[in-house]
């Protein structure tokens, strides 16, 4: 059965500094995939190049048979199969949420504005939001934008949805209404490749954890061996780094 | 043919008295930024002041230049003050006399606007530093306006050089006027008013360009 | 003040009024898609056009407008290029005013997060949609207020087309003063004439402006 995405061995720099040294990683249908590691290892880097978002410097990436990484002028059509969320929802501030939500399916795809919005509102209820259809995003909190943002990815009905450390912008007590619409929708049997630091979400969602340091994967396997287990000593201090041990010497 | 008509300008001394039109230009424009800045300076305190009747006179003649041409202007103070009061001004004076009004204004609101947009927060943490009203407004309030005006004061007085052109209207004799006496001097070279005209365009380009530059590379420096 | 002539000469200057006003529209109009148009190349860092729409901008910023006119209208056919009055009238108010409105919406457009541009690419609009749909109608609200100076800017800029030979304002207020000597009464009509040209441009720009910002969009980061 072959791969939905496939990356083979990308490289991509920023000013002279290497930031992926060197990638393969291959998504199989209905397959959560998961990529963790310290900050500047290159994992939203990774993301931004599946999506074309950035250049890569050498290497290939393709969707199922598609060679999708030299496609400069027609990616856009890509990008309709590509679904991805950020860490910013950057929802549209000029459009109430089901404009937003709208823009993609009727502009890009071209589809009936009508079935469009049903299918929508369905969506919409089934993240709990169906009552803030007619709203602006600026009314909206953190968690409700984001769940928006996800349902406007969805949408548009794509193959592959990235997410790019969606929680980390938000208050904590938003974070598992978001986390629980995507396991919601890891369930449904979306193919996603999630970038996070929630630790316990990602061994709840992934069915393969990749740790990445410095532009290359360093590990990768099923996350309950990863997690319990960890084979190598980076990711060892990494998941150690995440356990807060220290107290106050003085403490009255 | 063409060739025949670029040299119009290097016959004689036709280059030099464009040059010299040119200066008549420059020197109104000069003038008129220097009285500007200084002028102008006052005017952006009294549009701040507490005096109601200041800021009141500052709006109206802001209001004032804001929308009339300045053509219009220069036409009221050139043609107008002669018929009302009876003076003769002749163009140069009338020139520096609106330009000056009108530079003046926008000085001034763009000295205000330097100054009120530095944050609050700038002041006031300056302030719980223990610092004295004259010693913020010289470390905290004065450089940081310093910056934010000086780009656009250049760009001002680039405005005023290109808007001194308007002088030709009336009966000034500056750069176009000259052009279009050798153009008539000239009559047998058919394309001279092309390259004179053209030229004129360059000149003031040459002139302008450098200055607006120099704005831009101040306000990249300081942002 | 003599209302006699006032009144016997409100027509003309009504006419002179359209003739300005109309040229000036489609100066203008010409001016928001030229500079819409090279803001956009330069955005987009579209290749030989991006440094094109470069060197125009700055050519047009740098030089007066009635050099321009001047070149245009007298200059030009002598090399063969003829135009009409009327013609040299818009195009050299366009090739001014596009340079102005391409630095408006360039503020306007660097004002936009870039992440929402991306968010429009995620989407898989085509760099079109993303335009129309993302950018520009956030650019706008923040443009908006440059954007409507630059007209009122080049609504008054107008005044220069007496240099052509057609009967907007200024060559109507021209023609009455030195034919009928009443020059205080001309000149009175000509402030009157521009202030009726220009209210309502200002005011349509403040309410405008107004109802941006309370769409409440524009450069607010966190949405």
């Amino acid at each position: 059965m072959n791969p939905i995405l496939s990356v083979k061995n990308i490289q991509k720099s920023f000013d002279g500094t290497g930031v992926l040294k060197g990638v393969s990683l291959d998504i199989h249908e209905g397959e959560v995939v998961v990529v963790i590691g310290p900050s500047g290892c290159g994992k939203s880097t990774l993301l931004r190049c599946i999506n074309g978002l950035e250049r890569i410097d050498g290497g290939e990436i393709w969707l199922r048979d598609q060679r999708i990484s030299d496609q400069e002028k027609n990616m856009h059509l890509v990008r309709q199969k590509i679904g991805m969320v950020f860490q910013s929802y950057d929802l549209f501030p000029h459009m109430k949420v089901m404009d937003n939500l709208l823009l993609g399916p009727t502009k890009a795809l071209k589809r009936p504005a009508d079935e469009a919005k049903a299918e929508a509102m369905e969506m919409l209820k089934r993240v709990g939001l169906a009552e803030k259809a007619d709203a602006l995003p600026r009314t909206l909190s953190g968690g409700q934008k984001q769940r928006v943002a996800l349902v406007r990815a969805m949408l548009m009905h794509p193959e592959l949805l990235l997410l790019d450390e969606i929680t980390a912008a938000l208050d904590p007590e938003m974070v598992s209404e978001v986390l629980n619409v995507v396991i919601d929708l890891a369930e449904q049997g979306m193919t996603m490749a999630i970038v996070t630091h929630e630790m316990r979400f990602a061994e709840a969602v992934a069915d393969r954890v990749l740790f990445m340091e410095q532009g290359v994967i360093v590990e990768e396997g099923a996350p309950a061996e990863f997690f319990r287990e960890p084979r190598t000593e980076r990711a060892r201090q990494f998941l150690q780094s995440f356990t807060y041990a220290s107290t106050r010497k003085n403490a009255r | 043919m063409q060739g025949l008509g670029i040299s119009v300008l290097f016959k004689g001394i036709n280059f030099q008295r464009l040059l010299l039109g040119l200066w008549v230009t420059l020197r109104i424009a000069l003038i008129t930024i220097g009285i500007s800045l200084v002028l102008g300076l006052i005017f952006g305190l009294l549009m701040m002041s507490r005096s109601k009747i200041a800021r009141a006179v500052c709006r109206v003649w802001l209001e004032i230049v804001r929308f009339m041409p300045q053509l219009v202007l220069l036409y009221i103070v050139y043609f107008g003050f002669a018929r009302l009061f009876g003076v003769n001004l002749d163009g140069e004076t009338s020139a520096v006399i609106v330009f000056s009004f009108w530079g003046t204004a926008e000085m001034g609101d763009l000295f205000r606007g330097a100054l009120t947009s530095i944050p609050k927060h700038q002041r006031e943490s300056a302030a719980a530093l223990g610092l004295t009203k004259a010693q913020i407004n010289r470390y905290i309030l004065l450089p940081q306006t310093a910056r934010r005006l000086l780009p656009q004061a250049i760009n001002l007085s680039t405005r005023i050089i290109k808007t001194t052109a308007l002088v030709k209207m009336i009966n000034v004799t500056e750069v176009l006027k000259v052009g279009q006496q050798i153009i008539g001097q000239f009559y047998r070279e058919p394309s001279a008013a092309f390259w004179v005209y053209a030229t004129v365009f360059l000149l003031y380009f040459l002139i302008c360009w450098p200055i607006s530059l120099l704005a831009g590379r101040l306000e990249r420096y300081w942002n | 003040m003599d209302w006699s002539f006032v009144s016997a000469h409100v027509s003309d200057f009504i006419g002179g009024a359209w003739v300005t006003l109309r040229f000036g529209l489609y100066g203008v109009l010409c001016s928001l898609v030229l500079g819409l148009l090279c803001c956009l190349a330069r955005y987009f860092r579209v290749p030989v056009l991006k440094s094109i729409a470069h060197g125009y901008i700055e050519l047009a910023r740098n030089t007066p407008l009635l050099v321009q006119l001047f070149f245009l209208y007298a200059g030009l056919p002598r090399v063969g290029i003829r135009l009409s009055a009327e013609a040299c009238a818009v195009i050299g108010l366009t090739f001014l005013g596009g340079a102005y409105m391409a630095e408006g919406f360039r503020s306007g457009l660097e004002s936009v997060d870039k992440s929402q541009r991306e968010a429009g690419e995620c989407l898989g609009l085509t760099r079109w949609q993303n335009i129309r749909y993302v950018l520009l109608p956030q650019a706008l609200a923040t443009a908006a207020p440059a954007l409507f100076a630059n007209v009122i800017f080049l609504i008054k800029e107008t005044s220069m087309f007496s240099v052509l030979a057609m009967m907007d304002l200024m060559n109507v207020a021209d023609t009455l003063r030195t034919s009928g000597g009443r020059t205080i009464e001309v000149l009175f009509m000509l402030v009157v004439a521009y202030l009726a040209l220009l209210l309502p441009v200002s005011l349509i720009a403040t309410f405008t402006e107004r109802r941006l910002r309370y769409a409440g969009f524009g450069n607010q980061r966190s949405v």
